[in-house]
């Protein structure tokens, strides 16, 4: 079948229990569904919730499929297809590594001003910087910082949530 | 305080092993499989103290659970298993598989080491969580006394809701030695609304008025129901019969599903699939309205899948969303369960006054005729060899009218059985069809006869098979388990020698089962008793003298060692390519096309 591939973020918000990650993480392996980004964090403290935000590729009948699977799963409440449900933000959070001195040291210092990254971490020869956004601005940000003496990438995955009045 | 009156009273404390096996008893638990051992002597010692819960004590775990399968499979109700922690678990682990493909409602409890001991690789411990996450609909590990019970209801809630499968608990030493408030009164036996696992039951109606208009319209209608009409319960097959009868459709069952409609119906077409009726394979290929109930368009039935049923229409109703659009895209999916949605087809087919309009006479019931008239199912008879088509026709013949029950193990003899044993009723089959695990059927066997007690209880057997859980027979034995097995031994594994000799140029590769017992003298061993059938005369003799003898029988059929199952969609072909064989006058070259499928 050559259906087309497509990107899906989905929101799945889970009973926060041992072993809950393992079940969804499981079902990926299992079935070999493709994990693009997978994150997860309590939300709610008194209902004990966590929420896995993930993003993921397939043939329309592979996407129909993870959503249904994940819903299968005992401890997951709600499964949210943020992508097939309309309009969504997503944001990122990295942590770059720059590496240099001289002209290069200067010319990522006014690249990170423009993409609006901040310094976390500064010493003689080296820049941490911090930024949050699409994962294509990060994207382009490392691209931008590779000739710059990038060394190290840390990135959390992407969150996300529909927008306007509508909520999980 | 006697332990008796202690029990009674409305809350007390109790070890968790006593919690448990009180809990069981209040689920309603007649019956639990098991096997001892270290982590689980203080539940052993809970279960020998009291009377309302029997305790079936197998040979093997993996038994165990095959048994509770039977158990379940045969009453509708949950089957339980109890095990030990380590070898136990992992023991239990291809029943437990062949439990969650097959959406067989179990709750297997698991011993493990004590929890300050868990991560340690302490004596039998093994992360039973861990290895039984991906073969269980749900597992649990109770981290504390207090949550014990609710653990187990949960537990239960879990393998029946929705579609069945087995939910395991992973139970700490010292979790069920300390002690906790059993409160049978305050615990939540009337279950409230689960909070994460809520299945659809009651269908979507425009789903049911798109599918209705659907089925009004065709011409070449078609039912395809599995094993979901026979999880929905009884009151699923008398719905079923009625919308056949209502509409007119011809109907073919799944390997799964056989029972839940009449096999002596006229509008029954057999079973289809790889080793389904011609008729019904191609009924499937050249419909143009299909409605599937409680089916999963499983690989053994579409066959090549880019060549399934093109043309047709395609209704899907199951109770699991992920069984839908998952090998084939279907037109209109329908989620619920089956009773809901068959009640909710015929309530809007009545309304709309309509009238069956499959009659007969019509052209598809005369192309359906024309493909009956090829009788996919003849074979030739023989007077020196058993056939074994003609083994099982004459255990039919000889049973029908009995209140009897069938399991089979994997392989050849599961296929004939399928296609020569008739069923007119649910819960009367029970065979391993989405694992296909042999060494299945004897210890499922087990477990229906301990649900019913009084009834003739048979496994169609295939040597190779039984001799995997041969050590079963000790378990009928003991618990006076008159189980009947009916082995058709070709002295193969016949269906991976069949497969040798189609697809892999007669090659005949660690097929043979060399250096078999002699299985009259197996069974007087263990003291039950053997019978053997050597030539065709010999079949009704053995057959009858089986069902008339008290206990356990092994009747040691010996039938023609290099008979192949027709017919037959080869590996990788299309549904509408069957092999009738070559008693149909075709010839049995091999294929190399089929090397690769499974």
């Amino acid at each position: 079948m050559s259906e087309k591939i497509e990107r899906h973020t989905m929101s799945v918000l889970v009973e926060n229990e041992p072993g809950v990650l393992a079940r969804v993480i499981g079902l990926f392996a299992g079935r070999g569904y493709n994990i693009e980004s997978l994150t997860v964090a309590e939300v709610d403290v008194v209902e004990n919730l966590s929420r896995v935000n993930l993003v993921t590729t397939g043939s329309p009948m592979i996407i129909e499929q993870i959503k249904n699977q994940l819903d299968r799963l005992v401890p997951v409440r709600t499964v949210s297809d943020l992508t097939a449900e309309g309009s969504y933000v997503e944001r990122e959070l990295a942590l770059i590594k720059v590496v240099s001195i001289g002209e290069k040291r200067v010319e990522s210092l006014r690249i990170a001003d423009i993409f609006r990254a901040h310094v976390v971490d500064s010493e003689n020869d080296s820049f941490v910087f911090e930024m949050t956004g699409k994962p294509s601005k990060i994207d382009a940000f490392v691209r931008l910082m590779e000739p710059l003496g990038l060394t190290e990438i840390s990135r959390t995955g992407v969150s996300a949530m529909l927008r306007g009045k509508r909520s999980l | 305080m006697s332990r008796k009156a202690k029990y009674n009273s409305k809350s007390s404390n109790m070890t968790g092993a006593e919690m448990l096996v009180q809990c069981l008893a209040d689920l309603g638990v007649d019956t639990v499989f098991g096997y001892p051992g270290g982590a689980v002597l203080p539940i052993y010692d809970a279960i020998f103290k009291q009377n309302q819960v029997r305790h079936i004590l197998v040979r093997h775990e993996q038994g165990a659970v095959h048994a509770a399968e039977g158990y379940a499979r045969s009453t509708g109700k949950v089957g339980v298993v109890l095990v030990t922690s380590g070898p136990g678990a992992t023991n239990s682990v291809t029943g437990l598989t062949d439990a969650m493909m097959d959406s067989v409602p179990i709750v297997c409890l698991t011993g493990q080491v004590p929890t300050h001991m868990i991560g340690n690789d302490a004596f039998q411990e093994a992360d039973t969580v861990g290895i039984t996450r991906p073969c269980t609909k749900h597992n649990y590990l109770v981290r504390s006394v207090d949550v014990l019970c609710k653990t187990i209801q949960d537990a239960f809630y879990i393998a029946k809701a929705g579609r069945p499968g087995p939910v395991v608990v992973d139970l700490p030493k010292d979790i069920v030695m300390s002690e906790g408030k059993y409160d049978k009164a305050g615990s939540s036996f009337n279950n409230s609304k689960h909070l994460s696992y809520n299945p659809q039951i009651e269908p979507d109606p425009s789903a049911i008025s798109r599918a209705i208009e659907a089925m009004q319209k065709a011409e070449r209608p078609i039912l395809y129901t599995g094993g979901g009409i026979i999880n929905s319960g009884p009151e699923a097959s008398v719905l079923l019969r009625e919308l056949a009868h209502k509409t007119g459709f011809p109907i073919t069952n799944t390997l799964m599903g056989l029972g839940s409609f009449p096999a002596s119906d006229s509008q029954f077409l057999g079973m289809l699939g790889m080793h389904g009726t011609y008729e019904a394979n191609m009924a499937m290929a050249e419909c143009d309205v299909m409605v599937c109930i409680g089916a999963r368009f499983d690989d053994r039935v579409t066959g090549k899948l880019s060549d399934f049923s093109t043309g047709s229409y395609k209704i899907h109703a199951d109770i699991d969303p992920s069984s839908i659009n998952k090998n084939v895209s279907v037109d209109v999916p329908i989620i619920g369960d089956s009773v809901r949605i068959i009640s909710a087809m015929l309530e809007a087919w009545k309304t709309q006054g309509n009238k069956p309009n499959m009659s007969r006479s019509s052209p598809w019931w005369k192309k359906i005729e024309k493909w009956r008239s090829r009788e996919c199912l003849y074979y030739k008879q023989s007077d020196e060899v058993i056939k074994p088509q003609y083994a099982i026709q004459r255990l039919h013949e000889l049973t029908k009218n009995k209140d009897v029950y069938f399991t089979t193990e994997v392989g050849q003899h599961q296929m004939w059985a399928a296609q020569y044993l008739r069923f007119d009723e649910p819960n009367r089959w029970m065979t391993s069809g989405g694992l296909g695990t042999m060494g299945y059927g004897f210890p499922a066997a087990m477990g229906v006869q301990v649900a019913h007690p009084n009834s003739l209880v048979i496994d169609v057997a295939g040597e190779a098979s039984l001799l995997m859980v041969i050590q079963e027979l000790s378990t009928l034995m003991q618990h006076r388990l008159p189980v009947k097995v009916f082995l058709l031994n070709n002295e193969y594994m016949g269906m991976v020698r069949q497969w040798q000799e189609l697809f892999h140029g007669g090659r005949y590769s660690e097929s043979y089962m060399d250096s078999l017992p002699d299985f009259v003298k197996l069974a007087e061993s263990f003291g039950a008793r053997g019978l053997r059938a050597s030539k065709p005369a010999d079949v009704d003799k053995v057959i009858l003298e089986m069902i008339d003898t008290d206990g356990p029988v092994i009747a040691d059929i010996l039938v023609d060692k290099e008979t192949n199952v027709y017919p037959m969609i080869p590996s990788g072909a299309a549904h509408y390519e069957m092999k009738l064989g070559p008693d149909h006058g075709e010839s049995e070259e091999s294929a190399d096309g089929g090397m690769a499928s499974v």
